[in-house]
């Protein structure tokens, strides 16, 4: 055959050689098809240390217990010992370094999170001590009267 | 050679060339569940225990820098009210961020009131003046009301991994679907392909997002954010592969649902107290 006819062949092969050798400079080596095959495995391997190395911030109450531990105490027996302290008091992330202070919420749209009465009947949302927030001394801090930590009306 | 022959075995060529090695291997799934038949990350959720405070939403969106003010979040909380004359009314204002603090059902903002925000730093930089609109829903007309806590599904066969272009989405060997920032281009195809609508795009780096059970917290020992949020025990996360975990134990005794089922996308996501109106 005619080298015109060949010619248009080799323009091909070079296309082909330098999409792969650009393939192998960009595409990083650990890029691999991981157990599941190319359908849902395809991917870079190293990613799955990079999201186990993520940053924790929630740091739940056994590290607030090493230094505040008459808080973290005050709490046992009471109906909100099941709610963690960084709920209210923020996340505690590296703290006391960073943040120093905790941003703690105080607001009565807190409480009201749980506590504005919801009659629902199939959520055990009704079941929780609940009050109408138009109707219960609009406009004061529920902190004003009840103390967060020891929440039983006996005790105020 | 005779241009017939030329074009014939051009055909045949290419044909052959097209079919990749991948087509041919047949992937059995019982081998996939041997390889690893030690861990398999599913989530629990109860939706009679849940009381819709949003804890678990605050919790994820500090713990997993979504932009606090930004209208997006990997986990969310939906209301279901239904009516005696069998309306439903579903709402999650703010994605529930704040819980549900009025028996008024949120249904929307006026779109000309919407705050300014501030999406490089997810910020809000004037907010709405507009509260947005509520219904009132009488307490005598209410049929069922409860609330539903709602994340990524984990799937089995996740839509959204089928069609990433770049592979930047996959399937960790222990279930949970991961995106890789780095390699992700934000076409949004994945946002798309989710059947429930999990996925979005993430204000600050521009490349999609996604509920990966705290990958950082679960493969370190703890629970996930949400979980370690929730004061009630709506939200359990556990090892399906393990017979003695109490949420394994809950799913094999329990009666439980999923949501789409029929997408066979097979979630991994479980519901006890499920009902049909629930999407």
């Amino acid at each position: 055959m005619k080298n015109h006819v060949w010619r248009p062949l080799f323009v091909v092969l070079g296309l082909v050689a330098v999409i792969l050798l650009a393939r192998l400079l960009i595409v990083p080596d650990d890029f691999s098809v991981g157990e599941r095959g190319y359908m849902y495995g395809y991917h870079r391997i190293g990613n799955e240390q990079e999201w186990k190395d993520f940053k924790t911030k929630f740091r739940t109450s056994t590290y607030c217990n090493d230094c505040h531990e008459d808080r973290v105490a005050e709490r046992v027996g009471s109906p909100h010992a099941p709610i963690e302290c960084e709920n209210c008091h923020g996340l505690a992330g590296d703290h006391p370094e960073n943040p120093e202070k905790l941003t703690l919420d105080r607001s009565r749209e807190l409480c009201l999170r749980c506590h504005t009465r919801l009659a629902y009947p199939s959520s055990d949302r009704k079941d929780i001590a609940g009050i109408d927030p138009q109707e219960h001394n609009p406009g004061d801090a529920c902190v004003d009267c009840h103390n967060p930590h020891r929440p039983n009306l006996e005790e105020m | 050679m005779k241009r017939r022959d030329f074009l014939k075995n051009t055909l045949i060529a290419v044909a052959g060339a097209s079919i990749p090695l991948s087509a041919l291997e047949m992937i059995d799934p019982r081998e996939l569940f041997a390889a690893h038949p030690e861990l398999r990350w599913v989530f629990l959720a109860n939706t009679h225990k849940c009381v819709g405070c949003g804890f678990c939403v605050k919790a994820c969106k500090v713990e997993n820098d979504t932009p606090y003010d930004a209208n997006v979040s990997r986990t969310w909380v939906e209301r279901y009210v239904i009516t005696k004359n069998g309306e439903i009314h579903i709402d999650s204002p703010k994605a529930a961020r704040d819980g549900f603090i009025s028996a008024d059902i949120y249904k929307g903002q006026n779109p000309l009131a919407l705050p300014e925000v501030d999406f490089a730093h997810g910020r809000i930089e004037k907010p709405s003046a507009h509260k947005g609109e509520f219904e009132k829903i009488r307490e005598e007309d209410i049929a069922q009301a409860f609330f539903v806590p709602k994340l990524c599904n984990q799937c089995e066969n996740p839509a959204c991994v089928q069609v990433c272009p770049v592979g930047a989405t996959y399937q960790a060997p222990d279930g949970v679907v991961l995106i890789d920032r780095d390699w992700c281009i934000g076409c949004g195809y994945c946002i798309m392909g989710c059947p429930y609508g999990v996925r979005f795009f993430h204000p600050v780096y521009k490349v999609a997002e996604k509920c990966n059970f705290c990958y950082h917290r679960i493969s370190k020992g703890l629970k996930s954010a949400c979980v370690t949020a929730c004061p009630f025990g709506a939200r359990q996360i556990g090892n399906i592969r393990d017979p003695n975990d109490p949420v394994t134990q809950s799913i094999m005794s329990e009666r439980i649902g999923v949501l789409k089922d029929e997408y066979g996308t097979k979630p991994q996501v479980f519901y006890i107290g499920l009902n049909k109106e629930v999407r």
